[in-house]
């Protein structure tokens, strides 16, 4: 990251904190201020002391307007303290849910290749800890550095004013502090990164091996496993305790350089008070100075390297921020409620990649009411042909077309609620089991819901779940069955009565009387309507007034079954080895 | 937490020396304040300059052991502590390993993930901080305390009046503010949630555009979390605020009843001025003790999670070490009128299941979704323990068995294909380590897998990302496969382990494994789990399973004949044929 950048990234930052610029003044000016009257406190102080110097000696009259300044100074500090915190709460609270909320409002938006081609875990990590990290160090960090700033400031100038000969002392040692500190900080973070890269080898093990321990345990693999471990485990002990004792080097060496300094001003501003012209109070207020010198050295060391992961991770965050959003619907764009249910998928070309063409000069016309069946081997690609009918990706080049319309001239959303889409892996939100079968249709009534529910042949089941309807689906639905599942999405596609259908057919993991069910529950789906069925079924298939044969993402076979078979391709062959088992 | 001492006794010499070197520091810093009034009212007030550079050089002699003593323990705490880690962390991996599936089910593994990882770095924190802290702070507090008294008893009553103070509104503070920051976690668990779900079901999502709502709900979320963030905030940001201001309230009180005992004689100026530096100190300690707590609270939390899995007793152990003797002519394998239920669950999933298979027979098991298929096959290796009834491998319970011999006869095809990062010899060796490069290749070719591993240009020196991320699911399943055939099993499991390979591969791989079968010397058994009809066909008997209970036993030919749950499997799955025959 060259400095340039850097001031960018910060600036975007500062542009998310500018609806809440006010507080920020606000923390910077308490902050000021604060600051200002903690570090006049020990002049107060000093001048108290310099009021008491021996028996019948003490000037009580002196004394008390001091003192009553200085508990005025004490809670005026407190309160703009408080006032800089809070401050500094609202800007880094409202800062980061702005930002979340930026960033997932753009998950929602970008095309669905950007969101499949990442690692989700990935996405969620930036949206949680990248932005808590930016709060942390950005935020949080930005008042501490100020703070630490202006308190250096401050107290230099106080010293040089209460004394410029013993404050000189102390700022010909200050160079000591900032270099211990920063020699401690580029240590502790060599050795960190080191760290960090033997804890994650050591939590992938953790995760690989207590996380398959069922496959550990079936191979005897145990012994091996722990030796494995240990020797990791006894990496991490050798560069752990490197790095836990440079990074704790920081307080002793701190506390070390502040006595130097203490000393130093305790011998100077003895000798000024043997000399004259420097009052023991003075020396008292000196020496409380000295004392706190040091400690903002120490804190912007660190904030500085917080602020590096904090700009690191704001970099992570407006990537995602400035990933191209989906192409925005036509200018002229149609938004029909419904259509006929006429497809012509016309010369169409689409590949993932580049290098990789898959679907080439691809044409096929659905008249209304047809049911069009993809096959082919597990993997061979069919989700390809969903994700180009829904526009989930769009066509390299050739047309698709609705109704004569290209699709292209559709609004996303009107040409996608124009399907009605079950998919064999299933979705379930956290929510109750009627707001999941309305999730196409929020303001369905319970009456449609129920309807829905009992055309899918999935109300008996939902009657037979503790609170029927009401009850709560964890997150992916774990209470439920996968076969249950689908019938909830069943249920949910058709209850927003689509013009045309997808449909999944289930592979496994569903039990015969269940997978009847949805059989059925998908013939009378499809009734009169345009459909397209990830077939798995004989029966689907044979019915289908065209079958689309696909294999390592390609479509090599189209036709009726009747006129596959006598292709004798591919087709023929997976028709003998699925569904007619020969008796060899 | 008391029982995790004993993992510190290696560390004993560490433990012992470090807070005692940290003591040692502290007081050196309690005696500066004391140094520094003997050069006001010695130094100053007799214009003795001789005197105050040696008291200046004794300050900074006073420092440079402190640093040194300070080193000795930060030593310490950094050996003990991530010493102590190692060994928590590591005895854990071991109990773990010890576990039976019954526990590792009842904490569930990301639990134990996050216990052996996080729940350890808390408690390795939380000795660094025992060593380091925990002596330091109270000292300080302490010795401030005992320092004051010691120069003026009167005086020193402000002390006990303003420590009590700084501890309540530390206490008050913190008991308001900290229960509060698991709330603000769970409501941050919320906004990853959402994120999760749409990002799981972004093709849902948009195929009903519901973006709009989406949007809505997390903005729901995000600033739920936010406000509680905002209020919680408001309340710990009057830490600070409200503990110096206690403070600086007992200074005023310290230098204007100090004024009087000076006007009396009873104290002199550079002690008043030790009395405030020893405010100070004690003002600093407190706030590190208010974080002591914190961190301890934590580790508290942290320490039973962990304590949680040490405590848990394998239920299954083997009876013996010594290998057990086989019958000779019993039944490669029996079930002996099984009953099985879950730890913990009421019902059976198991009842009554009783079948045998002889040497090298190939058994099918057939039925649907959740009927006790995988369960079966987990008392086998007794990975679960029956509740009524037996299971026998050579005529021999399994019980009886030391569990490496009885799992040493079984391969098994978990029905999720699951690989480990390392080569991919490596990971054909997992169940013998010594098998050499031959015995691999021939399991790969039985696995269909042969081809494809030649094809890569490293062979089986290949390395196998975590989870087998660079491999295909047909390809990982199909070294699975390999992985079980490596070493000849006397027992090979197939547990439902062909779905993600095409139909002719699948074929295939099962005329391989046939013939894998027969030919060894005295036959492979193997157990073929599937909900396919036409996967187990061909085997010498079929076991189907409804609900828990068999409810028929024989060939396919029998089958189809005596048993209707059998029949309707059947035919559902090849109605065409039906129709045709």
């Amino acid at each position: 990251m060259d400095m340039e950048k850097r001031s960018d990234i910060l600036k975007r930052i500062l542009s998310f904190a500018k609806p809440h610029l006010w507080y920020l003044a606000a923390a910077l000016v308490s902050a000021l201020l604060s600051v200002s009257l903690t570090l006049y406190a020990p002049i107060l102080i000093g001048r108290g002391i310099d009021e008491i110097l021996e028996p019948g000696k003490v000037y009580f009259d002196n004394l008390k307007p001091i003192l009553i300044g200085l508990i005025a100074v004490a809670i005026l500090a407190a309160l703009f303290q408080w006032l800089m915190t809070l401050c500094t709460n609202m800007v880094t609270y409202k800062t980061v849910r702005d930002l979340r909320v930026a960033v997932f409002n753009k998950v929602e938006e970008i095309p669905l290749s950007r969101i499949d081609s990442r690692s989700h875990g990935d996405i969620i990590s930036r949206i949680i800890n990248d932005i808590d990290s930016v709060s942390d160090g950005l935020l949080q960090g930005f008042s501490q550095l100020f703070t630490g700033i202006i308190t250096i400031a401050i107290t230099l100038g106080y010293m040089l004013s209460l004394n410029f000969k013993v404050g000189l002392v102390v700022v010909v040692l200050t160079p000591l502090s900032l270099f211990v500190a920063s020699f401690i900080a580029k240590h502790s973070f060599d050795m960190f990164r080191r760290q960090s890269a033997v804890k994650g080898q050591l939590s992938g093990y953790i995760e690989e091996l207590v996380g398959n321990q069922k496959v550990v345990k079936a191979f005897g693999y145990e012994e091996r496993a722990q030796g494995e471990f240990d020797t990791i485990n006894h990496q991490l002990y050798e560069v752990g305790v490197k790095a836990q004792f440079y990074s704790s080097l920081t307080n002793p060496c701190t506390r070390f350089v502040n006595g130097v300094v203490y000393a130093a001003v305790a011998i100077f501003g003895a000798l000024s008070c043997i000399a004259g012209g420097f009052s023991v109070g003075a020396l008292s207020s000196f020496l409380t100075y000295a004392n706190q010198y040091t400690k903002p050295f120490n804190e912007i060391s660190g904030v500085v390297t917080e602020l590096q992961t904090a700009l690191a991770s704001a970099k992570r965050v407006f990537a995602v921020i400035d990933e191209p959003a989906e192409e925005p619907d036509a200018a002229d764009a149609q938004y029909p409620q419904n259509c006929e249910g006429q497809i012509e998928i016309d010369h169409v070309h689409f590949s993932y990649d580049a290098a990789k063409p898959l679907i080439q000069d691809f044409n096929l016309k659905v008249q209304p009411g047809q049911r069009i069946a993809l096959v082919g081997p597990t993997g061979c690609g069919k989700t390809t042909m969903i994700n180009l009918l829904m526009r989930f990706y769009d066509t390299d080049s050739g047309e698709i077309r609705v109704d004569g319309q290209p699709v292209k001239q559709i609004g996303r959303n009107a040409l996608r609620s124009l399907y009605g889409m079950v998919l064999q892996d299933t979705w379930m939100f956290k929510g109750s089991v009627r707001e999941n079968i309305a999730y196409g249709k929020p303001d369905a009534t319970d009456e449609e819901v129920i309807a829905a529910a009992k055309a899918a042949y999935a109300h008996s089941f939902i009657m037979r779940l503790p609170q029927g309807y009401d009850t709560i689906l964890t997150e992916d639905g774990g209470n439920i069955s996968q076969g249950q599942k689908q019938l909830l999405c069943i249920a949910r596609a058709m209850l927003t009565k689509p013009s045309m259908l997808i449909l999944d057919e289930a592979t496994s993991n569903i039990d015969t009387r269940t997978e009847i069910k949805i059989q059925k529950a998908f013939g009378e789906m499809m009734k009169g309507h345009t459909s397209f069925v990830v077939a798995h079924r004989l029966s689907t298939i044979r019915e289908s007034d065209c079958i689309l044969v696909m294999k390592d993402g390609q479509i090599i076979e189209q036709g009726t079954h009747e006129q596959l078979l006598k292709q004798k391709g591919f087709y023929h062959q997976l028709y003998y080895s699925q569904f007619v088992q020969t008796a060899s | 937490m008391l029982k995790f001492i004993k993992y510190l006794k290696q560390f004993r010499k560490e433990v012992f020396i470090g807070p005692v070197f940290k003591l040692t520091e502290a007081i050196f810093e309690l005696i500066v304040p004391l140094v520094m009034a003997k050069i006001i009212d010695i130094g100053i007030a007799n214009g003795d300059k001789a005197y105050v550079l040696k008291m200046g050089g004794v300050m900074v002699l006073l420092g440079l052991v402190g640093l040194g003593c300070a080193l000795i323990c930060q030593y310490c705490a950094a050996k003990a502590s991530q010493g102590f880690g190692t060994v928590v962390r590591s005895e854990m991996f071991r109990h773990i390993n010890s576990l039976s599936h019954g526990e590792i089910d009842q904490i569930g593994t990301p639990s134990l993930i996050t216990r052996i990882t996080n729940d350890v770095n808390q408690l390795q924190l939380a000795v660094a901080m025992l060593i380091r802290l925990v002596v330091r702070a109270p000292f300080l507090v302490i010795g401030a305390t005992v320092m004051a008294v010691a120069i003026d008893w009167k005086l020193a009553c402000i002390f006990f009046i303003a420590s009590p103070l700084v501890a309540l509104a530390l206490y008050l503070v913190m008991s308001r503010s900290v229960p509060f920051y698991r709330i603000i976690q769970r409501k941050l668990d919320r906004i990853s949630l959402i994120t999760r779900e749409n990002l799981s079901g972004v093709r849902v999502i948009r195929a009903f555009s519901r973006q709009q709502q989406e949007k809505e709900r997390f903005l729901e979320a995000s600033t739920d979390q936010m406000e509680i963030s905002i209020a919680v905030g408001k309340i710990s940001a009057l830490l600070n605020p409200l503990t110096s201001t206690v403070i600086n309230l007992a200074i005023v009180a310290v230098v204007w009843f100090g004024g009087f005992r000076v006007n009396v004689g009873g104290m002199t100026q550079g002690e008043v001025i030790a009395f405030v530096n020893y405010l100070n100190q004690i003002l600093v300690a407190m706030i590190v003790v208010a974080n002591l707590v914190v961190i301890f609270t934590k580790a508290a939390a942290s320490a039973s999670r962990v304590n949680e899995v040490l405590e848990m007793e394998p239920s299954i152990i083997s009876k013996t070490v010594t290998p057990v003797q086989e019958k000779e002519n019993a039944p490669k394998l029996s079930f002996d009128a099984v009953d099985f239920a879950y730890p913990d669950a009421g019902d059976y999933s198991l009842t009554g299941i009783s079948f045998e298979a002889a040497k090298g027979q190939t058994v099918g098991i057939i039925g649907g979704t959740g009927c006790g298929k995988s369960t079966l096959v987990n008392l086998i290796p007794r990975f679960y323990e029956v509740s009524n009834g037996a299971v026998k491998v050579d005529g021999v319970d399994v019980r009886e068995y030391p569990l490496s011999q009885l799992r040493g006869k079984i391969g098994i095809v978990p029905q999720k294909a699951v690989l480990f990062s390392g080569t991919l010899r490596k990971n054909m060796q997992w169940h013998h380590e010594d098998a050499t490069d031959e015995e691999i290749w021939e399991a790969l070719e039985v696995a269909q897998a042969a081809e494809f591993v030649r094809k890569m240009p490293d062979g089986l020196d290949t390395m196998i990302l975590q989870g087998g991320k660079n491999l295909s699911g047909g390809q990982k399943q199909r070294l699975t496969i390999a992985r079980a055939l490596v070493g000849s099993p006397e027992i090979l499991i197939l547990d439902d382990s062909a779905s993600a390979l095409d139909f002719a591969t699948d074929a295939a791989l099962r005329q391989a494994i046939a013939r894998f079968c027969s030919e060894r010397e005295n036959g492979v058994t193997v157990l073929i789990i599937s909900q396919r009809a036409n996967t187990v066909r061909y085997a010498d008997k079929i076991v189907v399973l409804d609900d828990g209970k068999t409810v028929g036993i024989g060939t396919h030919e029998q089958l189809l004949e005596s048993c209707e749950e059998y029949r309707e499997i059947y035919w559902s799955q090849n109605e065409m044929e039906g129709a045709r025959e």
